[in-house]
């Protein structure tokens, strides 16, 4: 089973995420594909288009965020899930820090929250900081040799660490 | 000026092993190019045509003897023996290998100095007027709010992957000398109606290949708010700035696209959801910084010199400044002297002007935008001392505010940037106007020089601006004049074809024989006239049939 990071250690990782494209649209068959079973992670889109299906199914589900997604419009249905995962196609591409933010803070999401795609071990510490406890690194990437990023640089002043909770 | 506390210090020191460790694995293959180039840049360091260069900041300008001597060492023990302070109070070092600069940044860091952040699409160095805390027309010392800025912007994890690097700079005074309309982020420091200490917020300033001068989007934001304020700025810049194109990613942009006025409701619909939050500023927050703020124990009722040198009056007049306490000066070290690169200190130099800095000005000083040195503290009667130590040092060169203090990047000669050099047009210039009375008539005027539309030197807001371009090539100068900045600050407008290298001081000349004919009164400034006449005048008397020059560059280019 894959391995990923969740509050600082590696864990088992369960979740699958399932590509919105082919549960879109009906196949060649006319019928629109069934989903998986077990815990997914499921686009916005996908979300949007078939909410009561995904909500009607046994297993968890999760929401899939991209970088330029509007938290507010999601907020209302965030009880729903069980995680969100943001995906970061290129790790200088800073949004989803302060997406991350929007969902702790001003969006109350107290569940997991995944940073994946172009993550790797010198941006954990900052994700975290922004709202991540969860870490998806790109393929290759040591996880183990990863959970030493955490502990690099101690905590600012008081004064900029208060953040709404 | 500021002294660490314990926070501060675990901070720099935990950085400087994070990096260690980051160019170890780099070294090792373990850490990609690309990654690894965004995290050297954010702690200072680029890979440039010849070498590496390490760029340290000085936060917000302050600098103290012990500083300035491990700079010195830096200078000397790592790079060619000297160092270039930049337009933006950092001083950059051109040689040094990559392998040693952790080691430089752990000595860094053992008299509280670092590179973090002076690079990257991050919140960069914040900058400040060098006369903060001693100008007469001072409103509000910004010094506080400089290094509550600085700590709050350093390491801030949401904004550490912005669309672009990001500036902001304070002023405090009525004469803005820390060119805040050209940055990010101005802060204009301020008193309110109820007596409270607040800011002035101007957002989308630049300079580079698209210059603007930024949009006042509030007018008066008491302190308590500074930082839930900014942070709604910086949100909505970071989530909605441009990615896709580099030359489209400044905040000056984004706001350029909503224009100012959507753009200031977007940042108060954001600031509304954090105003009085957590990240409010209390009474106590900015106590804690204040009181780490060591200030100089001025005397009382001290004389003044009473030296009658016509060389020493010609340097008081242009390099002696104000001072809010009775009997003391701020003296400008000028780095502008012929024949040295503007803003190039040795390492000899340095360990001379901290000694100086120690026996005149409380062993602090300040490093300009204007690439030049103060020492801010003086007593009056020390100035003929002062001046005959510092015209030793060959750094009295009475220009400060005239025409040879130009501005300049480091240009071709040291920068993989650049289009063509900057360095010795500046020597040229200066070679051309060496006759000082003449340079005295002349009076205030700012020329500035960049090696390419990066605008490193700040030819935008020069009253002379002198811009390096690439022509099948060939180096070219394109000349523009009516910028300025300042509390009116504006951009220049190119005056016409780019000159060739040699033709550049007699066009200069031109522009000034032409201020000077038509100068109403003494006191008319060189920028006065042209705001005064308009630049076609100008572009005339610069391009005219007449001149010979102006032949003989068309037929350069036309060989070109």
């Amino acid at each position: 089973m894959a391995k990923i990071i969740r509050n600082r250690r590696l864990d088992d990782d369960t979740w699958r995420l399932l590509e919105a494209g082919p549960l879109l649209a009906p196949g060649e068959d006319g019928f629109v594909p069934e989903f998986p079973a077990g815990d997914i992670i499921v686009p916005l889109e996908l979300w949007r288009l078939r909410g009561d299906e995904l909500t009607a199914r046994a297993g968890r589900l999760g929401l899939l965020l991209a970088a330029h997604d509007e938290p507010e419009s999601i907020a209302p249905d965030l009880a729903r899930f069980s995680l969100v995962a943001v995906r970061f196609d290129k790790f200088a591409d800073g949004r989803g820090y302060s997406l991350a933010r929007l969902l702790r803070e001003r969006y109350r999401w107290h569940g997991e929250l995944r940073a994946f795609g172009d993550v790797g071990r010198d941006q954990l510490l900052f994700l975290e900081r922004a709202g991540f406890d969860g870490f998806e690194l790109r393929p290759g990437a040591d996880a183990r040799a990863a959970l030493a990023a955490f502990g690099e640089l101690p905590d600012a002043h008081p004064a900029f660490r208060r953040r709404a909770a | 000026m500021y002294r660490y506390d314990e926070i501060d210090q675990q901070l720099v020191d935990a950085r400087v092993a994070q990096f260690r460790d980051q160019t170890r694995r780099h070294l090792a293959g373990e850490l990609g190019e690309e990654e690894f180039k965004a995290l050297r840049l954010r702690n200072g360091l680029y890979l440039q045509r010849h070498a590496p260069m390490l760029r340290v900041a000085i936060p917000y300008g302050m600098l103290c003897a012990a500083q300035l001597r491990k700079l010195a060492h830096v200078a000397r023990r790592y790079d060619r023996g000297y160092g270039h302070f930049s337009t933006r109070q950092n001083i950059q070092f051109n040689w040094p290998r990559l392998e040693d600069v952790p080691e430089i940044l752990a000595e860094l860091a053992t008299v509280q100095l670092h590179a973090i952040q002076t690079s990257g699409n991050t919140i960069r160095n914040i900058t400040c007027d060098h006369f903060a805390g001693v100008a007469p027309d001072e409103v509000v010392d910004p010094l506080v709010w400089c290094e509550l800025l600085r700590q709050w912007s350093t390491f801030h994890a949401e904004f550490a992957y912005l669309p672009r690097k990001f500036k902001i700079a304070v002023s405090g005074s009525r004469a803005d000398r820390a060119a805040i309309l050209v940055h990010d982020i101005g802060l204009a420091a301020r008193y309110g109606e109820a007596g409270e200490v607040g800011f002035r917020i101007a957002v989308g300033g630049g300079l580079g290949r698209a210059p603007a001068i930024g949009e006042v989007i509030r007018e008066f934001l008491p302190w308590r708010h500074l930082l839930t304020y900014l942070e709604a700025i910086l949100r909505v810049y970071n989530r909605y700035g441009r990615r896709d194109n580099i030359h489209k990613a400044r905040i000056k942009m984004l706001v350029k696209a909503r224009g100012p006025e959507a753009f200031a409701r977007e940042v108060e619909a954001e600031w509304a959801h954090a105003k009085d939050g957590p990240a409010t500023l209390s009474a106590q927050d900015v106590e804690r910084v204040a009181v780490r703020f060591t200030r100089p124990a001025y005397e009382a009722s001290l004389a003044d010199h009473d030296c009658r040198d016509p060389a020493f009056l010609a340097w008081q007049r242009r390099n002696v400044h104000p001072h809010r306490v009775p009997g003391y000066a701020a003296v400008t070290l000028s780095l502008k002297k012929t024949g040295v690169p503007p803003g190039d200190v040795g390492a000899d130099q340095m360990d001379a002007i901290a000694a100086l800095a120690e026996r005149y000005s409380f062993g602090e000083l300040r490093v300009t935008h204007e690439q030049n040195l103060v020492l801010a503290d003086v007593r009056r009667a020390d100035l003929p001392g002062l001046w005959r130590e510092l015209r030793a040092l060959g750094l009295a060169t009475p220009n400060a505010g005239l025409l040879t203090n130009i501005i300049s990047c480091p240009g071709g000669d040291f920068c993989s940037l650049a289009n063509a050099r900057s360095i010795p047009i500046a020597e040229a210039i200066q070679r051309r106007f060496d006759d000082l009375d003449y340079l005295f008539d002349i009076g205030e005027l700012d020329l500035n020089i960049s090696g390419c539309m990066n605008a490193c030197g700040h030819h935008h807001v020069g009253h002379i601006g002198i811009l390096g371009v690439d022509k099948q090539g060939a180096e070219f100068y394109q000349l523009e004049i009516g910028g300025a900045q300042g509390p009116h600050a504006s951009l220049g407008r190119a005056l016409g074809r780019a000159l060739a290298a040699e033709e550049v001081p007699g066009a200069v000349e031109r522009l000034i024989e032409l201020y000077l004919e038509r100068r109403g009164t003494d006191d008319e400034r060189f920028i006065d006239v042209v705001r005064r006449i308009g630049i076609e005048p100008f572009k005339e008397r610069v391009y005219g049939e007449d001149h010979q020059e102006s032949q003989a560059g068309r037929r350069h280019l036309a060989a070109a």
